[in-house]
């Protein structure tokens, strides 16, 4: 009994001296989907880490697990992270979702914020990046430098951020390009190099000589630059070892000025529940130098769309557009809404193939 | 739908690619298990040996070196498991884990200066005029060295087993190693070279991936090849021959699903998505019907004094 009482109080006394710690510094952790050296989405979330470091110095301490599946198993990391004392925690990719709204019902005081998703909760915040803004971008890229007019796409999970991508860019190829035909493979995962490049190079055995991916590795990268005469884009991190050919331009995620602005809220006691979608003119999605290799008319066509998108003037998603059944999705001059963007769930008319369920 | 849009002779050319790393790493698990020794650490191997052999190729401008690296990288990291399973007697299956978690993470170490580098390409072995039949020339004469070494490993493996004394010495280790122990055969000796033998193809087929089947170096690039091999395995009921059709199986089966997904074959992507995992399964279940099992021995651990 004795013995029992003097373990209980050391635990406590422990407990409390343990929480006294964690008080003096703000603990923030990362869930990664990749590794950090995937070169791409993850690679970019880590230097958003890396940017709260430096931003705080010994105000902070960041822990991140990297290489957590989507889905129960990142449930366990999280509360792991959430029992380990952290004041707030991102996590990084769409099938977190379901899970951190899970974890963070548990600890209503740990802050959670989840990146690409629509679930939100009193402390579960929700961000992402218009991506599809920069998708534009390289839809346009791509239907003035097809040959072949054939534009192959690897997607990875047919979830509304990869589908409104793909809309995106056909929309701006066939734009310039009414001949444009879109392949799409879906690979069913974000990071898996071997194969990442199989797709890409059925891809470009099938008449292929653009590859847009929006998985995370630099394979595609390194297939394309292996067959010649194919041209990519860097997706999620500029990916400029690969400049000037194969890779022509890039979608840059800047996750830095957020993480830093989140983590001062959670320092000051200001942070609350938000939902964040920022693109180009913000500066959360950055366009990658375009290259040599694409033609100086075109770069300056594609700079001044980029400039429109990032002034508000020009929105990439403006009718008349259709879907592809046929039926309206956007009249004349109408831009499409928020909330259809975050929910898109069809191709726009064009695009052949189904959406896998 | 535009099945014209199917290359078979590169999409045949593109499976085999893909077949190969498994092949290397599921042979080396069929010797470490028939010997008596289950080997959880093949995933970890193999990216020890992606890095290896890559760094090695960049380095020397050999990408033939590189493989030798890899293969050395590969069998230097299962000495290690070799060392905590055969000498200190520690659990296997914990071991294999550790070992795959360690290799994980010191080839992220090591291969901290190699990301975005293209390496050196391993040039195609010249048949001379074979290379120049139709169909069958791209097909099966114009591929790297090692490709060829792959199928030449599952035939030496083979005969190995069903025809030497010493592949009836590693059976007989794998089956029972006190009977083996009786008979005067150094049991740990044998093992641990099985289990650095597997270490090598592990190697060998990590560094497939980043050598020639990507080519980069990435962290973590093996993504779950290692499972797999190990998997194979079991439903090859340990006979290469039967690993080599799994293998050519799940391999073109993985690149038939990506080709047409490509030419928008109007099969759901779910489907196609899934098929390379479960016909493989299904036709290695079938032909496992004559109730092949494990070797007796299995992820038991010996000790002389038992």
């Amino acid at each position: 009994m004795k013995l029992s009482t003097l373990l209980a109080s050391a635990a406590l006394a422990i407990g409390l001296a343990g929480g006294a710690y964690a008080d003096d510094k703000t603990k923030v952790g990362f869930v990664y989907v990749g590794p950090v050296g995937d070169g791409g989405w993850t690679y970019e979330h880590d230097q958003g880490r890396l940017a709260v470091e430096a931003e705080f110095g010994d105000k902070v301490e960041t822990v991140y697990v990297e290489n957590v599946a989507e889905g129960p198993d990142s449930e366990r990391v999280m509360t792991q992270m959430a029992l380990d004392g952290a004041d707030l925690i991102f996590t990084t990719s769409f099938g977190y979702m379901d899970p951190t709204i899970n974890v963070a019902a548990k600890f209503p005081n740990v802050k959670f914020e989840h990146a690409t998703g629509y679930k939100r909760a009193d402390n579960v915040s929700t961000y992402s990046a218009r991506f599809y803004e920069g998708r534009a971008i390289q839809g346009h890229i791509a239907g003035k430098m097809t040959k072949s007019n054939i534009v192959g796409y690897i997607g990875s999970f047919p979830i509304p951020e990869v589908i409104r991508g793909i809309n995106s860019a056909f929309i701006h190829a066939k734009k310039v390009n009414p001949d444009v035909e879109f392949k799409i493979i879906w690979a069913y995962t974000w990071f898996d190099p071997a194969k990442e490049a199989d797709a890409a190079n059925v891809l470009i055995e099938q008449g292929a000589d653009v590859v847009l991916q929006h998985t995370d590795s630099t394979a595609p990268q390194a297939a394309a630059q292996e067959a010649g005469n194919v041209i990519t884009f860097g997706q999620a991190s500029d990916m400029g070892q690969y400049a000037p050919m194969p890779r022509v331009s890039s979608i840059i995620d800047d996750w830095a000025p957020y993480y830093v602005a989140r983590t001062k809220a959670v320092m000051d006691g200001t942070w609350a529940s938000t939902d964040t979608w920022d693109g180009i003119g913000a500066g959360m999605v950055g366009i990658g130098e375009i290259t040599d290799a694409v033609p100086a008319d075109v770069k300056a066509e594609a700079l001044a769309l980029k400039a429109s998108i990032a002034d508000g003037s020009y929105h990439p998603f403006t009718g008349p557009l259709k879907k592809q059944d046929g039926s309206d999705f956007l009249a004349e001059g109408e831009t499409a809404d928020d909330g259809t963007l975050a929910g898109m769930n069809f191709y726009v008319e064009g695009i052949t193939g189904d959406i896998p369920n | 739908m535009d099945l014209s849009a199917i290359n078979p002779v590169l999409f045949v050319a593109g499976f085999l690619i893909a077949a190969t790393p498994l092949i290397f790493a599921a042979l080396g698990e069929l010797v470490v298990e028939k010997s008596g020794v289950l080997n959880l650490g093949v995933e970890g191997m193999m990216i020890m040996g992606a890095i290896c052999g890559f760094a090695t190729a960049v380095e020397t401008g050999s990408p033939l070196l590189g493989f030798a690296a890899a293969a050395l990288g590969g069998a230097l990291l299962s000495l290690l498991f070799a060392f905590l399973t055969q000498i200190t007697l520690a659990n296997q299956v914990a071991s294999g884990l550790a070992l795959t978690l360690f290799g994980l993470g010191f080839s992220a170490l090591l291969g901290q200066s190699y990301v975005g580098i293209k390496p050196p390409r391993l040039a195609e072995v010249n048949f001379g005029p074979l290379h120049d039949i139709p169909v069958i020339g791209p097909i099966l004469f114009s591929h790297d060295i090692i490709l060829y070494l792959g199928f030449a490993l599952v035939v030496a493996v083979w005969a190995m087993l069903k025809f030497t004394r010493a592949g009836l010495i590693l059976r007989a280790v794998g089956e029972s190693h006190d009977a083996a122990h009786a008979l005067g055969y150094k049991v740990v000796r044998i093992r641990t070279l099985a289990i650095m033998f597997g270490g090598a193809c592990a190697g060998l087929g990590g560094a497939y991936i980043s050598l020639i089947r990507v080519p980069q170096w990435t962290e973590g690039m093996t993504a779950g090849v290692g499972w797999i091999a190990l998997a194979l395995v079991v439903f090859a009921s340990w006979k290469p021959w039967r690993l080599l059709l799994g293998a050519y199986l799940f391999g073109g089966i993985t690149q038939l699903q990506l080709n047409l997904q490509g030419a928008g074959v109007a099969i759901p992507v779910e489907y196609l998505a899934m098929s390379p995992y479960i016909i493989t399964i299904l036709v290695l279940v079938v032909l496992s019907a004559d109730k092949s099992s494990a070797p007796a021995s299995l992820g038991r651990t010996f000790h002389a004094s038992s």
